[in-house]
């Protein structure tokens, strides 16, 4: 750790009033360039404690960053990971306001929702398909608080992963019945396609986004909870969207999950 | 163009692939030539190929996605023609000297089971002409300098087409979801693409509806045993020597290639 307790809650406040009050702000490691990944993930967890003391219900956790293009872009080798809101839950079909938001950009995932705990180290795709309920299609509405989306990897794990609001719905599915690296996308903007892309893109093996989540927490003594809804990160790149749009995603086998903006 | 000419660049097409040489762009040198003019220009390419003792087995769709068609700033497909010395087994090396400036697409492979003639046919005709579709490799090579096309001259130069191999399993359209079903394209080990069937004009069955509607006002059918290659799903890869790539497709199959 690279910064003080009263840093890190003063950082923590600044990043969160911006994500409640809609508005940018410079990446913090302009001001602080020597923080660590334990000074990003403290913050992180600050926010989450603000949100939580205010009677928040954290829903479930998110990986972010997923797709190896992305870490060797970031020149980094593991994903980073978040948490997702009860407020920040849309219904399928439902409706995100824009003006919530700063610059929110959609992109399309893989939901997980646990049946068991899981607790790394040594956590592998097998332990989280066999940990696992159901898969069902869902979209991530990011939307960072950073200017102009110019951020580091430290800033963006202090910034709760970009996490804004989620839209899950289809057709959930064991997955036993579908192949998850091969099983395809097809993202829809106003009716028309404009993102394709398969499982695989995320690590591999979407499972393997949990398994890394589960061995990160593991590291910190925590786990993923019996019962989490997981985002297992974006399988394309994410598309920018303003009022008036609508986003269906299909996937396949898995029907289909939509989501408008006003 | 006249006769003369479009003999002329046919001809100079069929030569730079039997002798593995690229041209300068037709375009660059005939800048009023029209997009008939080079679809003219492939048959005599193709006519040449047919002299030479080889036989139809197929056609390919290309320009078939968003990409693409901003590139070559065209909002249509085109097509060219498969030839039996353009087909390599699974499992079978390709010797990369064959080939010119080699890139790899995954695409969705359809083996017809009925004649089928345009126009006026839609998706669905596609479906019930089809025996069954395929996970494939196309591989594209250009005949032009650099791979430096515009659409007459991909289109010219046979849509590009260069090698093709069919995959391992053939599966009855009415059991895949075409639309959705997912690409996985791994070369030499690593995940460098990936798509879905939506890719190729938001269908695999609307771009074989465009081909066989295209054909049938040309007077031309597709025809029983046919292969078709419906386009490309993701990017094309450039490959060499030791490479080795494979596609895998959400509830259809796979299919492997290695270049030596």
């Amino acid at each position: 750790m690279k910064l003080d307790q009263a840093t890190i809650a003063r950082l923590a406040e600044h990043l969160e009033t911006c994500e409640l009050e809609a508005r940018d702000t410079p990446k913090i490691t302009d001001e602080f360039p020597d923080m660590d990944w334990e000074d990003a993930y403290a913050i992180q967890d600050t926010i989450r404690a603000r949100k939580l003391a205010r009677g928040t219900r954290i829903v479930g956790l998110k990986a972010g960053l997923t797709s190896y293009a992305k870490m060797k872009q970031m020149g980094v080798d593991t994903p980073c990971f978040g948490f997702i809101t009860d407020y920040g839950s849309v219904p399928d079909g439902g409706e995100v306001k824009v003006s919530e938001l700063i610059h929110p950009k959609i992109e399309p995932e893989i939901a997980f929702v646990m049946k068991r705990a899981l607790k790394g180290p040594g956590c592998h795709i097998g332990a989280v398909l066999a940990a696992t309920d159901f898969v069902i299609p869902g979209m991530e509405i990011i939307d960072s608080r950073y200017r102009d989306f110019k951020f580091d990897l430290k800033s963006v794990i202090a910034d709760n992963t970009s996490s804004a609001r989620f839209v899950i719905g289809g057709q959930p599915l064991p997955v036993s019945e579908v192949d998850l690296r091969t099983v395809g996308i097809v993202m829809e903007k106003n009716g028309e396609p404009v993102a394709f892309g398969a499982g695989a893109a995320v690590l591999g093996h979407p499972a393997a986004a949990i398994a890394m989540l589960a061995n990160h927490l593991g590291a910190r003594g925590e786990e993923i909870p019996a019962g989490a809804l997981i985002l297992s990160g974006g399988i394309t790149e994410a598309v920018a969207v303003a009022p008036g749009d609508s986003i269906t995603l299909r996937v396949q086998g898995m029907g289909s999950v939509s989501v408008r903006f006003k | 163009m006249d006769k003369a000419l479009i003999t002329q660049l046919g001809d100079e097409l069929y030569e730079a692939l039997v002798k593995r040489e690229t041209v300068t762009p037709l375009s660059e040198r005939h800048p009023d030539i029209t997009i008939e003019d080079a679809y003219q220009i492939q048959q005599q390419m193709i006519a040449r190929r047919l002299a030479a003792g080889e036989r139809v087995v197929g056609k390919k769709i290309g320009v078939t996605s968003k990409v693409v068609m901003n590139m070559l700033n065209v909002h249509q497909p085109d097509f060219g023609w498969l030839l039996d010395g353009m087909v390599y087994n699974e499992g079978e090396a390709i010797p990369a000297s064959t080939l010119i400036q080699p890139k790899a697409e995954g695409e969705i492979a359809f083996l017809m089971k009925k004649d089928l003639m345009g126009p006026g046919l839609t998706a669905a005709d596609i479906v019930a002409a089809t025996e069954g579709v395929m996970a494939c490799f196309e591989i594209v090579d250009s005949r032009i300098k650099d791979w430096k096309i515009k659409i007459q001259d991909t289109v010219a130069d046979n849509a590009s087409c260069g090698v093709l191999v069919l995959g391992d399993r053939i599966v009855d359209p009415r059991k895949v979801d075409l639309a959705t079903c997912g690409m996985v394209l791994e070369k030499n080990g690593e995940i460098v693409a990936t798509g879905a069937g939506a890719a190729a004009l938001g269908h695999p069955c609307n771009a074989m509806a465009w081909l066989a509607n295209t054909l049938g006002r040309l007077g031309i059918g597709l025809k029983a045993g046919d292969i078709v290659l419906s386009g490309s799903l993701a990017a094309l890869i450039p490959v060499t020597a030791g490479d080795s790539l494979r596609v895998s497709i959400g509830g259809i199959g796979g299919c492997s290639v290695r270049f030596s």
